[in-house]
């Protein structure tokens, strides 16, 4: 692991940072990036139908960022919900963010970077960077992968956030159909990506108690029916997680 | 607590406020805290579990409402139809090699493909 990290300084240590920005900035035409921003149509046209306005569906993407999180809020605004029971249905599907940017740190980190620039650059994390970034950033110089790393995120989300503008009013244009595909696309992508970074077996037997649990949470109670299927599946996941692990061991 | 929805005031202010409360700052706490605790935290500890267990439940329990209770243009779409393309995406997903173009492609062609063979007939 080092080795390569060492080996891959040598290689390129002669490139200036200005290769490294570029290489960054090219990322958004990796398939993660292109799959991403495809659902980010899908997004605007969710919100459209949602009936949140074009300016606000734009800040939205940009200081939140997080996809799931986004599908939530407008869940939320749909639903009526107040701000309270919005913020915590947030903050539960974010959570998941956590432990990723503890991961995540430790590799995009230069050697001598501040914290602040470290807090700058998390609020660009969310799946799509991150798995970018877990790929791609053993084969930057250490001292550039603050700046790699911010050129490919920053890049992304600003992206999507003139993407989701422009596109906004064309989803009112096109046929139903296709806004409807185009909105299929985001559960497809996180069912997939989700799966696929699932590196626990609870982690994949949530997604399917998650899934399972919305029908019986949404007939018990429709407006917190995200919350209830979350937590539930969440803890039954959890239990059997370990149980089946323990049984393996034992 | 009164009614602090998205709707509930007129004030052109009143979006930005409820998406930067009920959006960004409990988005964006949770990526503060994971850089602040870089290092310190250890990876494996049993509660961290359960948080990622419920933190991707909760992105799953967003993935069946959005295809068994779509809002807009998706619910023209049967439930079956909609249901049948997210189970046929993912086991073509996953018999692909974990290509998630190659599933998501498969769910896209059951899903436009069944209404429109549908209305033909």
């Amino acid at each position: 692991m080092t080795q390569t990290v060492s080996d891959a300084d040598e290689a390129a240590a002669d490139l200036p940072a200005r290769h490294w920005a570029l290489l960054g900035i090219k990322g958004i035409v990796s398939t993660p990036a292109l799959i991403l921003t495809t659902s980010f149509l899908g997004f605007a046209a969710l919100a459209r139908d949602a009936g949140v306005g074009l300016p606000e569906t734009a800040f939205m993407t940009f200081v939140v960022w997080a996809l799931p999180a986004k599908i939530i809020l407008v869940g939320a605004i749909t639903a009526g919900l107040s701000l309270p029971a919005a913020a915590i249905a947030v903050a539960l599907s974010s959570l998941r963010l956590m432990p990723m940017v503890t991961a995540l740190m430790p590799e995009i980190r230069g050697p001598r970077t501040p914290t602040r620039t470290l807090l700058f650059l998390s609020h660009f994390v969310a799946v799509t960077g991150w798995v970018f970034a877990m790929e791609r950033v053993k084969n930057v110089p250490r001292r550039h992968r603050p700046l790699f790393f911010g050129c490919f995120a920053v890049t992304l989300t600003c992206l999507n956030t003139l993407l989701v503008a422009l596109v906004y009013n064309l989803m009112g244009q096109l046929p139903a159909l296709a806004t409807g595909a185009l909105a299929f696309l985001t559960p497809v992508y996180f069912l997939t990506s989700l799966f696929g970074t699932a590196r626990e077996l609870s982690g994949r037997l949530a997604l399917l108690t998650g899934m399972l649990c919305l029908p019986l949470a949404h007939w018990l109670n429709p407006e917190f029916d995200l919350l209830i299927a979350g937590l539930a599946g969440g803890v039954m996941a959890h239990l059997a997680g370990r149980a089946i692990d323990r049984r393996k061991v034992a | 607590m009164g009614n602090l929805s998205f709707h509930a005031f007129a004030q052109p202010w009143w979006p930005y406020v409820f998406i930067l409360l009920a959006g960004w700052l409990p988005t964006d706490i949770w990526r503060y805290l994971g850089v602040l605790s870089s290092g310190r935290i250890r990876e494996d500890s049993p509660a961290l579990g359960l948080v990622r267990a419920i933190a991707t439940a909760l992105v799953a329990a967003v993935i069946a409402q959005l295809v068994l209770y779509p809002g807009g243009s998706l619910a023209a779409i049967p439930g079956a139809v909609r249901a049948g393309a997210l189970v046929v995406g993912f086991l073509v997903y996953l018999a692909a090699g974990r290509r998630i173009v190659v599933g998501i492609l498969a769910a896209e062609a059951v899903l436009v493909g069944v209404p429109l063979v549908l209305s033909a007939l």
